[in-house]
């Protein structure tokens, strides 16, 4: 396997109940890269991505991730495993009873070894960094839905994990909020050098963020490649998906 | 249930977090179970008075409504209060957090959601409802002391020694400690409904309406247990 790999999904599958939802995954992100899994509503892609994070368990083959194979680590390994990922949740899933730096200090106080302080600290540039400073006292009801996705971006980075997996990260968002968090997306990946996946069927942000995308169909990975690429595929699933969001970005 | 048992033991122990759910649980209940409590006290004073004055027994009100109190009606009816106000609460709040996402964001966040919100939940219920009870007892023998006064004048000297002669230290403590039994069936009923939802707010709405009903039954049924296991162990009804 390749040294560079740091993500590697081989063979996997899952059903549940009759419905098998993955159905023999390979999947290979190297370190630094900018994976896109792209496909349309119901072809498994946020079932793939929970794999990663061990929230999901295959029925069958094996995800190496940072060099641990998952579904062999026990719940103590795992999670000092996922205090090297960060996850964007779909719903950002900001904790709603707590404000914006709550939210952020919850996950701070228990895993970084900071002072009071510096955890002020590292909240402020944070959320500077998100371009919401002004928000720390909010709760996440009173903010808006491109908002809420950069307070849930700026929690998943506040660790500084070296991989991050974004849920559907522009879902809902009007064009100029998918522009904003796509390029944070890409900030993350260039300033900081952090690995992830991310799963759409946001043509936009595919396009901004995207080094490899592959395209899920019916729980297989019909292509890998540039999106340009895979957007000219002769499969008529992807040429269908391809026309369809091109028309609906138009 | 097996889980809580297994867990209880092992860390994190969320200290800060146990603070918070039992100031929840019970400093925000006061309010509701001492007016439960006064209404018991008096309601049950006035029903009772005009049966006990037929026979000539009105001296013994204090006594029956003390024993009544603190032995079934008060630790009952308090678990059956905070069934309703917390087994929907937590229900609810469990419930929505599951169907945002919240749970999944706690568990990758290696936050062990289990520790966080169920394990505290349930201990804080365990602590406060004996708690609570005591104090709806407190507030429910007062109440009747009032009714007293005003319809007899009795003093509070005599009320206090005549409601207290016949009771046990025992009676005290078991009838107040199986709240804490009904605690821990609000608090795992609760937990459970919520973390065990599926789909949207319907759902959420169903399972907190589920766990009032499922707490209020079981802490009934479990009082039949208890009361008759205290009478074969303690030779008194608990």
């Amino acid at each position: 396997m390749d040294q560079n790999v740091i993500i590697s999904l081989d063979n996997i599958h899952k059903s549940f109940g009759s419905l098998d939802v993955l159905r023999g995954i390979n999947l290979d992100v190297s370190k630094g890269e900018s994976a896109v899994v792209m496909g349309g509503s119901g072809s498994g892609k946020s079932v793939l991505i929970k794999h990663i994070v061990g929230l999901i368990k295959a029925d069958q083959g094996t995800i190496r991730v940072l060099d641990k194979q998952v579904e062999e680590l026990g719940e103590d390994e795992m999670d000092e495993l996922r205090l090297s990922i960060g996850y964007l949740f779909q719903s950002g899933a900001l904790f709603d009873s707590m404000t914006v730096f709550e939210n952020l200090m919850f996950f701070l106080d228990r895993h970084a070894e900071l002072t009071s302080s510096e955890a002020k600290d590292r909240i402020v540039e944070t959320l500077e960094w998100v371009s919401l400073p002004e928000k720390v006292g909010h709760y996440p009801a009173e903010l808006s839905g491109g908002q809420k996705k950069r307070i849930a971006l700026a929690r998943a980075v506040i660790l500084e994990p070296k991989i991050i997996l974004y849920d559907e990260p522009t879902t809902g968002l009007d064009p100029v909020s998918v522009r904003m968090v796509s390029d944070l997306i890409v900030r993350l990946q260039e300033d900081r050098g952090i690995t992830s996946v991310a799963i759409t069927h946001d043509l936009l942000c595919a396009e901004i963020i995207a080094d490899q995308v592959h395209f899920l169909h019916h729980g297989e990975i019909l292509a890998t490649g540039p999106l340009n690429e895979i957007s000219q595929h002769d499969h008529p699933a992807i040429a269908t998906f391809f026309g369809s969001e091109t028309i609906q970005q138009n | 249930m097996g889980q809580f048992f297994a867990r209880v033991w092992r860390k994190p122990f969320e200290g800060r977090e146990l603070l918070r759910q039992m100031d929840e649980v019970g400093t925000k209940s006061f309010v509701l179970t001492g007016i439960t409590g006064l209404a018991i006290g008096i309601v049950m004073a006035m029903q009772s008075r005009g049966t006990l004055v037929r026979f000539g027994a009105e001296a013994v009100l204090p006594n029956m409504l003390a024993l009544s109190v603190i032995k079934e009606i008060g630790p009952v009816i308090t678990a059956l209060v905070l069934a309703g106000r917390l087994g929907a609460g937590i229900g609810a709040e469990i419930g929505s957090m599951k169907v945002t996402e919240q749970i999944d964001a706690l568990e990758v966040a290696a936050l062990k959601p289990f520790h966080f919100l169920v394990i505290t939940r349930v201990l804080a219920c365990m602590i406060m409802f004996p708690i609570l009870t005591l104090w709806t007892d407190s507030i429910a023998v007062f109440g009747g002391y009032i009714e007293s006064l005003m319809a007899s004048g009795m003093d509070y000297r005599i009320f206090i020694s005549t409601a207290f002669e016949s009771l046990r230290f025992s009676d005290v403590i078991v009838d107040t400690g199986k709240t804490a039994v009904f605690g821990f069936i609000v608090g795992i009923v609760s937990c459970h409904l919520g973390f065990t939802v599926r789909g949207g707010t319907r759902e959420v709405g169903q399972s907190a309406m589920r766990a009032v009903m499922g707490s209020s039954l079981l802490i009934l049924l479990t009082d039949v247990i208890i009361v008759r296991l205290s009478l074969m162990i303690f030779g008194t009804a608990g």
